[in-house]
């Protein structure tokens, strides 16, 4: 059995380590790429939302790299993302691949199925193994989101942000090339380090941008258009409303209660929206409100062309915006890989919080 | 010697390039149709200006639009700005209390909420040239009239034809349809135009607070009919600019005006430029599953930039700056 997982931003780094502790073969897919893009529209179907796509193509590279077996999460909300599973497997039976699927769905959908398929999944001789690999896998899932956050930190105030690039790359680059969790964390802290040694010029005061939106487009890099190190160059301090880390926290972690500044975002965005509407519709909205509090210039949402549930939270933020007098900015990604139009964008906005903070200051 | 700033502003459809005096007066004007050839264009509007005015000093120089980090290395500007911040300067400067300015381009359109002279919040459209000039170029194509001609078609109408602005696809099978069914070409005509306005209000316009005076500017700005179709729908006076079709080149020529005097000096390689040769050329980098498409420009044969790699292989091989664009 060899297994392969969607491409999810810095997640593949663990989930790779994890397995790789357990004495199994995992295939990681190829970091995204044009052609994941390419191979996933031309195979799926035209109006879903834009992360299928590229799980499709991310699919097809990995069984091409030899994977036979296919894991992911489900979910049963009103977002399509519960249906990918099915979907994902008819695509591929349809272009001629049999691969297995296991589908971890969430707890309250019964323990039974999760149980079976932790069998089948991770053969391990012990549960005392799993619990271990999976303590070293959440030390690198957090250690990983640090680095992003580091990363998107010293771009703001580095008096070369572009140093902060050339060292991401080679840690991108290395990480493929490491074997298990103890390698892995080596050259995390290593990366690290090299971050810290970075010049930084203290008195800068960069606009602070938050990232919200559905997760999958948060966290991975390819599909937001890099959106993070291009706003890190025009200087602004970018935070992810949604990473890995929370994700775990709020749904595994802190299983069944969720974690506090989660729930402070259900709790948020209550007066807008009072309903689970799929996805992280209701998430968006309520870090929308979250960031404004928490005395941020603006947040920027990043919405997948025909993701239902950032629909209706974009609908609701023209609201929020005005309600709060907070600026608020959508970008719709898709296929598009013509960059020059979301720089303007980027541009535009960060010229906005520009003048809207000269003028607070002033008057 | 006559002293200009220089503006340019290099868009999907047109290039157009501005030359202003101190006090923001716009001397000299060209509208280009850029054609998919921004850099001929550009080369051969610099000739145009070598030509007519021969006694000119260029002290400072701002591009803006989407072509616009292209244009910055090919002439060495001062100040490289979005589109959005360039009409919002030029929009601020032609009337300075407008709290509302439309601008609806060949390819993008924008609305821009100002209050108290500044920019309070913008949008521009997604993903979709349904409501821009692209799609009333479109739509005049099919009814067989020149575009310069649209706009007085339009206002002949007494009772317009709903058609569907959603999607230029849509639409245009809708017009067809029409057609069909035997509406005069006059009022086909109008409706598409309240069908661009309608598009423009419910996607880029959605949730905004429109208040008067309303600026409308870019080229749509030229064809009437829209400006009726406007008016009808706010029940106000739609200002139009003189240069409402180079406002992009003029506010990025009085950003370039502020910038000279911080810094003293301006970076432009001077007016005989377009005597140069330039060559793009396009590679696709195999180093990486990446696979970023490298541009490369050369002047004279010599490499000027190389832009689009994630990675920073190919840019970060020169020396400039400027090569750092993607």
């Amino acid at each position: 059995m060899k297994i392969t997982f969607p491409h999810m931003g810095n997640v593949y780094i663990a989930t790779k380590a994890f397995f790789e502790e357990l004495g199994q073969e995992v295939v990681p897919p190829p970091i995204c790429s044009r052609k994941t893009l390419e191979i996933g529209t031309k195979n799926s179907p035209e109006t879903i939302c834009l992360p299928l796509k590229i799980m499709t193509g991310n699919f097809v590279e990995s069984i091409k790299k030899g994977a036979d077996t296919i894991l992911l999460v489900g979910s049963c909300g009103p977002c399509r993302f519960g249906f990918y599973s099915t979907l994902e497997k008819h695509i591929l039976e349809d272009m001629g691949y049999n691969v297995d699927f296991i589908v971890f769905d969430p707890i309250y959908e019964g323990i039974k199925p999760i149980k079976d398929n932790i069998v089948k999944v991770f053969k391990v001789g012990s549960i005392g193994e799993l619990i271990r690999a999976g303590k070293l896998s959440w030390q690198i899932i957090k250690t990983a989101d640090y680095i992003t956050q580091l990363s998107n930190k010293v771009r703001a105030y580095a008096v070369d942000s572009y140093q902060v690039d050339l060292i991401i790359n080679s840690y991108y680059r290395q990480i493929e090339k490491v074997y298990g969790g103890e390698e892995t964390i080596e050259l995390m802290n290593k990366t690290i380090d090299n971050l810290n040694k970075i010049k930084l010029d203290n008195s800068k005061e960069p606009i602070k941008i938050g990232l919200i939106g559905e997760i999958y487009t948060i966290i991975e890099p390819f599909v937001n258009l890099e959106v993070e190190r291009k706003l890190g160059h025009m200087g602004v301090l970018v935070e992810k409303s949604l990473t890995p880390t929370t994700w775990v926290e709020h749904h595994i972690a802190k299983f069944p209660f969720g974690s506090k500044t989660e729930n402070e975002k259900y709790r948020l965005a209550k007066p807008y929206l009072e309903t689970l509407v799929g996805g992280h519709g209701r998430e968006t909205v309520g870090s929308a409100i979250y960031y404004a509090n928490k005395g941020f210039d603006g947040v920027i949402q990043l919405l997948p062309l025909n993701c239902m549930p950032e629909i209706v939270a974009k609908s609701i933020l023209c609201n929020v915006s005005k309600d709060l007098n907070f600026p608020i900015m959508t970008l719709i990604l898709d296929e598009m890989t013509g960059e020059a139009g979301y720089l303007t964008r980027l541009e535009a906005f960060v010229d906005l919080l520009k003048r809207r903070r000269e003028e607070k200051s002033v008057g | 010697m006559a002293k200009y700033y220089m503006g340019i502003d290099v868009g999907s459809v047109s290039t157009n390039i501005v030359l202003m005096d101190e006090n923001n007066n716009v001397h000299y004007k060209k509208y280009m149709r850029t054609q998919g050839k921004p850099i001929e264009v550009l080369k051969d509007g610099i000739g145009e200006i070598e030509t007519l005015k021969d006694d000119i000093d260029i002290i400072g120089v701002g591009v803006t639009g989407s072509g616009r980090n292209l244009a910055s290395i090919i002439v060495g500007a001062d100040v490289v700005k979005n589109e959005i911040t360039a009409h919002a300067v030029a929009g601020l400067d032609f009337l300075p209390d407008v709290k509302t300015i439309i601008e609806i381009g060949g390819q993008d359109s924008k609305i821009i909420i100002l209050r108290d002279k500044i920019v309070t919040d913008f949008a521009m459209n997604t993903v979709c040239a349904a409501g821009t000039g692209s799609f009333l170029d479109r739509q005049a194509i099919r009814l067989g009239i020149d575009i310069s001609e649209f706009g007085d078609l339009a206002l002949q109408s007494n009772n317009s034809v709903r058609i569907a602005g959603r999607c230029a696809v849509f639409a245009e099978s809708d017009m067809i349809h029409k057609q069909q069914l035997g509406h005069n070409q006059a009022d086909i005509a109008k409706g598409l135009c309240e069908a661009l306005v309608r598009n423009y209000l419910n996607n880029v316009g959605k949730g905004k607070e429109i208040l008067s005076p309303i600026l409308f500017q870019g080229g749509v700005a030229a064809n009437v009919g829209i400006i009726k179709a406007f008016e009808e729908t706010f029940g106000e006076k739609i200002y139009i600019p003189d240069n409402y079709d180079v406002m992009g080149a003029i506010g990025v020529a009085i950003l370039a005006k502020e910038e000279v005097k911080k810094t003293g000096y301006t970076k432009f390689k001077g007016i005989s430029i377009h005597k140069s040769n330039y060559n793009v050329n396009g590679f696709e980098c195999e180093g990486c599953s990446n696979v970023c498409e490298v541009i490369e420009i050369r002047e004279d044969g010599r490499i000027l930039a190389r832009y689009g790699d994630k990675c920073g292989k190919w840019s970060n091989s020169l020396e400039s700056k400027d090569s750092k664009l993607a």
